[in-house]
């Protein structure tokens, strides 16, 4: 009765290389087990919570104080919610560093893609909810990014946050988004995410035939592996949630923002990338650029594929290194640059924000790039895919260096502090 | 087999015949398709969209008193809290109502006394006592309210916010009293 069930969402043999922990780290399950956990205490925190401004901190507090495993309940939420967001990240950068995007994949690279989108909104809603200083302008920050998208922007802003303010009705829409929609969606798209992984025959296996004939059965050998790193990491989220609370500023006050205001950490990138360039560049074109180019991934022709090898190659490792490192010395480079030496806007007075602090640093950047790309390709004369994994090295560790920055190298009034 | 040639040959008499009932009915279904579906964002777009934006309800709500002329000192930046702008009062005497709100990203910000500056919190932008963007990433001088003077009253209508893309003097209001 057990093994049929289990045997509906599991095949029934597997190639032993399946069953190595360093082919996929349990990213993808962890991510699973997470989202459970999520939606368990989330249940739970929907009986005491109250969406309204004025009683919102206050069921939080309440919840806090009076509740008898209120906190622990708040807590496990917290780091599970946080931790989600860092599995599926992971899981998305082991699915592209093994090449499992290709062909019969390609469709689920876009699926996985949304769902990310969809946690990380997921994430974001939840983060009003408390209503303290660290939320109220953590969002007040997020939605004022959306004006800068050129026509729609307003209007998203009307549908999405209720306004230009964050208010009451920017409570209740993300109250009903974070609590409904997100939900709904996500039990809707996750099934076709897995159900597309069976139907390209289980995880990204190298093509070498030495275990093929000679497959395991699914139960015990990969069940009981599922089942340890499950149990692993409940404890871990237990042990964190024991330890250490979720953060509680004080109450909302909308007259006062605190000094340095910060977004969400995994949207630290983001707001660092709006400190160097216009924040058209930096919510709208920059974001779009690289989805372009994370879907043109999976969807470029390739000659040879190499599904299921770490890095493609031995080559590939050495050129992902090189673009790792020209990545991590030129921004670093270009962030303390920008800070003290170069100030676009004051240099050229004349000319509009969106050109000198807009078009012209951006230039540079691109330029800076390609520069780096030119010599790349020189030293290395890479195959089409290291070079689709040295750039995509490029941005992640812009990316990275970016968010590092944001959230722990800026102080007060955002100045870089060591 | 059989059945693949029996639908073959099912296509090459739908070929013979394009103008068939069927593919007048098919072509019919999907256009109410996309119009019902068509429909249905359409009420769930206006739904959705909200006509006021905040709790600030009526237009009477917004008008707020600020104070008589001789209360606010040349070359003095008031906070008011209700309103979430701040009334300075220039050099010269003239009034202007600048929004708190940074042009950034919307935090609120602060008036520095010392520094003579506005100063924000969030990204690092600063303005000076008219507005004017001194440091980037604020992309434009902070929104100003329109003041009117009454009866020796300052008087700011908070119900919308004046955008404007550089500090012009005719943004400033004079007492009469001064002016004279």
């Amino acid at each position: 009765m057990n093994k049929s069930l289990i045997l509906h969402f599991r095949p029934n043999k597997i190639r032993q290389k399946a069953l190595d922990f360093s082919m996929t780290f349990g990213l993808g399950g962890m991510a699973l087990v997470l989202l459970m956990m999520l939606f368990t205490t989330g249940i739970l925190l929907k009986f005491y919570y109250l969406p309204f401004p004025d009683r919102a901190y206050d069921s939080i507090m309440h919840l806090k104080t009076e509740v008898l495993f209120g906190s622990f309940i708040r807590n496990i939420h917290y780091w599970s919610a946080n931790l989600l967001i860092a599995a599926s990240f992971l899981h998305f950068l082991r699915v592209f560093f093994t090449s499992a995007f290709h062909r019969k994949r390609r469709f689920n690279w876009i699926i996985g893609l949304s769902l990310f989108i969809i946690t990380i909104l997921f994430n974001f809603t939840g983060y009003l909810l408390p209503w303290d200083q660290l939320s109220y302008w953590a969002v007040t920050i997020c939605t004022g990014m959306m004006e800068y998208i050129p026509v729609i922007g307003k209007w998203i802003q009307n549908i999405t946050a209720g306004g230009a303010e964050v208010n009451s009705s920017t409570l209740s829409i993300f109250y009903a988004a974070h609590t409904m929609l997100f939900p709904a969606l996500i039990i809707l798209i996750l099934p076709f995410h897995f159900w597309r992984i069976r139907k390209a025959g289980g995880i990204a296996l190298p093509d070498d035939c030495s275990d093929k004939a000679d497959k395991m059965d699914v139960i015990p050998n990969l069940i009981l592996r599922e089942t340890v790193t499950a149990l692993v990491l409940i404890a871990a989220v237990l042990l964190l949630s024991v330890f250490f609370n979720a953060p509680l500023g004080d109450e909302a006050n909308p007259g006062l923002s605190p000094n340095p205001t910060k977004a969400p950490w995994y949207f630290m990138g983001l707001q660092e990338m709006l400190l160097h360039v216009h924040p058209f560049f930096a919510v709208c074109v920059i974001p779009l650029i690289i989805l372009a180019g994370l879907i043109l991934t999976a969807y470029s022709r390739y000659s040879d594929t190499r599904e299921g090898i770490w890095f493609i190659s031995p080559k590939g490792k050495a050129t992902a290194a090189a673009s790792f490192t020209g990545a991590l010395v030129l921004t670093a480079f270009a962030v303390i640059l920008d800070e003290y030496l170069i100030d676009f806007t004051a240099l050229l007075l004349s000319l509009p924000q969106f050109i000198s602090n807009g078009i012209i640093p951006l230039a540079a950047a691109f330029l800076a790039f390609f520069i780096f790309y030119f010599l790349f390709i020189k030293r290395f004369s890479p195959d089409k895919n290291e070079k689709v994994q040295a750039v995509f090295v490029f941005f992640l560790t812009v990316f990275i260096v970016f968010t590092v920055t944001g959230i722990w190298f800026r102080g007060t009034g955002m100045k870089l502090v060591f | 087999m059989s059945k693949s040639a029996k639908s073959d040959k099912d296509n090459n008499s739908r070929k013979t015949e394009p103008t068939s009932r069927r593919s007048f009915l098919n072509v019919l279904w999907t256009v109410l398709g996309i119009a019902a579906a068509a429909e249905f964002i359409v009420v769930i777009t206006r739904f959705l969209g909200r006509k006021k934006t905040g709790s600030n309800g009526t237009s009477s709500d917004n008008i707020i008193q600020a104070g008589s002329v001789e209360s606010f000192p040349n070359n003095s930046v008031t906070a008011n809290i209700q309103g979430r702008f701040y009334l300075v009062r220039l050099d010269d005497g003239g009034f202007i109502a600048l929004s708190s709100k940074c042009t950034h990203l919307g935090c609120t910000v602060p008036w520095d006394d010392k520094e003579k500056r506005f100063e924000c919190p969030c990204h690092g932008s600063s303005f000076d006592i008219t507005g004017k963007v001194l440091t980037s990433p604020a992309p434009r001088p902070l929104d100003h309210y329109p003041v009117s003077i009454e009866n020796n009253m300052v008087i700011v209508d908070t119900g919308s916010a004046i955008k404007r893309e550089k500090f012009l003097k005719e943004q400033l209001v004079y007492s009469k009293k001064v002016q004279s």
